[in-house]
């Protein structure tokens, strides 16, 4: 019931941004396209139960979206001489619905823009290539509806105004425009993942979105190798959603996590597409941290984690992608291969106003001053982490951890 | 499509210009991306300008004419000259823009014409 409520979804899904995608693509202006779709929608609610659903439910969409433009721009004088009316126009000329484009790729690109302000990227891929509305992308976002409306309402103004190119980038640009837009789709599936804490996501709300987007992309570049990469992260951090809480709601870290609970179908996808995208042969910050993921699940067959190559791949990452993220993970490698001192190492290299408030920093150093045997400073150290803990579940573990808690934390 | 091309100069490109040892590689950056954007037939007006030490700010309070020396807001960057060219889309905008010698020591502001008011209805 599920499943087929779920395939449902991925299919209306999958129509509304071909639709609005091949709109904007013929009449350059998003948000009359959204307007003039939603529109087509209704009519299709009030029509088809009565005339039953056309042989194709797209190009009769689509058709009923551009009669819709066309009454929009009978009623607006001040576009007369815009790019919609003459589009329009040429349209009566030749009208061609029975073969509509695809044109979600440059949907993405211009989404992920550079001239489009980072904080908003994500949300207008969310609202024009999967339709989701603007309260919903809100919620995730954990902003006040109204505030989220208008950013998309001036992103997509700046977009039309603008006029910025509704095109696929030039094979030079690519790989630097293509990380834009996998950027924007890994937001979406969630920023505070860390393997650290293992903690892995916020709310997870976007999840699904995120990875429709990630497969999406993968099936229109799939030459791109970061696109798997991207594809295959996210699908193994994925895998492990069922095992991050406990029977009772409590949060379970990575190395205490029951790996028979681990999703086997979303973990052979994820390597399918990493070894996949390793044929191509080319460093990507996306295809390393899937690898340091394959790792992790690799311990769901043998039983061990594999600590050496576990540092290597951060070594790596440390050193084409340096970030505070990437240096606290390689830290907490260091510290699960038995080299405290050298974890502590890793932490003190790093500038204490940007750490200050990263909670995954205050776990590490907490754990590897713990190995020292720096009892007073470690706890100091998770007291500190204690505090800026979000998540309910992780502040009761991390609570239990504390030196004179420690009998019921293991038990 | 029209966009004006608002090119900020720093202190130091303002001082190049005078400076005997640095005028010439100055000038010649200036002069080679112009003919280039020349060249490419995409000029529709545009002017280098004298250094904000020359600028005249007016106002208008409270009836009253007020003149002040300098420019409108002392701040690091300064406008340096502007070019409106005719070039399809942003991006090709931001292309030339990036090629402006003054991108690299201060910045370009890139902005859409307004596009020509609609005949007055009679």
């Amino acid at each position: 019931m599920q499943g087929a409520r779920d395939a449902a979804q991925q299919a209306a899904r999958g129509s509304y941004g071909r639709l609005l995608s091949a709109l904007v693509g013929r009449y350059r202006d998003i948000a009359a396209s959204e307007d003039a779709l939603s529109e087509a929608f209704l009519a299709a609610l009030r029509t088809w139960p009565e005339t039953g659903v056309p042989d194709n439910p797209d190009a009769w969409l689509y058709s009923a979206a551009r009669n819709s433009l066309r009454n929009l721009a009978r009623h607006q004088k001040v576009m007369e001489a815009s790019a919609v009316q003459l589009a329009l126009l040429h349209d009566e000329l030749a009208p061609e619905e029975s073969n509509l484009p695809d044109d979600r790729l440059k949907l993405l690109f211009v989404c992920a823009h550079p001239a489009i302000d980072e904080g908003v990227r994500t949300p207008l891929m969310l609202q024009t290539v999967l339709g989701l509305d603007a309260a919903h992308i809100a919620a995730a976002f954990l902003v006040a509806p109204a505030t989220m409306a208008q950013r998309l309402v001036r992103a997509k103004a700046k977009i039309k105004q603008a006029r910025l190119r509704f095109e696929l980038p030039t094979a030079a640009d690519m790989s630097v425009r293509l990380q834009d837009v996998l950027d924007a789709i890994y937001a979406a599936y969630g920023t505070s993942w860390d393997a650290v804490a293992g903690a892995d996501l916020g709310s997870g709300e976007l999840a699904g979105e995120a990875l429709f987007l990630g497969r999406l992309i993968v099936e229109l570049l799939p030459g791109q190798p970061e696109a798997r990469g991207l594809l295959a992260l996210m699908l193994f951090c994925e895998s492990r959603r069922d095992a991050r809480r406990g029977e009772d709601g409590r949060f379970m870290p990575l190395r205490m996590q029951d790996t028979r609970l681990w999703s086997r179908a979303m973990i052979g996808e994820a390597e399918k597409q990493l070894i996949t995208a390793s044929r191509a042969g080319v460093f990507g910050r996306y295809q390393c941290e899937a690898a340091i993921q394959s790792l992790h699940a690799q311990r769901s067959l043998t039983g061990v984690a594999n600590r050496e190559a576990l540092n290597t791949l951060y070594g790596l990452l440390a050193a084409r992608c340096p970030g505070i993220g990437v240096f606290v993970g390689q830290a907490a490698a260091l510290l699960d291969a038995g080299e405290p001192s050298h974890s502590l190492a890793v932490l003190d290299r790093l500038v204490p106003a940007e750490v200050s408030s990263y909670q995954p920093y205050w776990v590490t150093r907490a754990h590897a001053l713990s190995a020292k045997g720096e009892r007073e400073l470690a706890e100091r150290a998770l007291q500190t982490a204690i505090g800026l803990t979000e998540d309910v579940a992780v502040r009761s573990f991390l609570v239990n951890s504390l030196p004179g808690k420690r009998a019921t934390a293991s038990s | 499509m029209q966009y004006i091309l608002l090119l900020n100069e720093c202190a130091e490109d303002f001082a190049r210009r005078d400076d005997p040892a640095q005028a010439a590689t100055y000038w010649g950056g200036w002069s080679a991306f112009i003919g280039a954007m020349a060249q490419a037939g995409i000029i529709v007006s545009g002017s280098g300008l004298l250094g904000p030490q020359v600028a005249t700010t007016v106002r208008i309070r409270d009836g009253k004419r007020l003149v002040q020396d300098g420019p409108f807001a002392d701040t690091k960057e300064q406008l340096g000259g502007y070019f409106v060219i005719e070039v399809p889309d942003l991006d090709t905008a931001l292309e030339w823009a990036a090629r402006a010698p003054s991108a690299s020591g201060a910045s370009v502001e890139v902005r859409p014409l307004l596009p020509p008011m609609p005949p007055a209805a009679s």
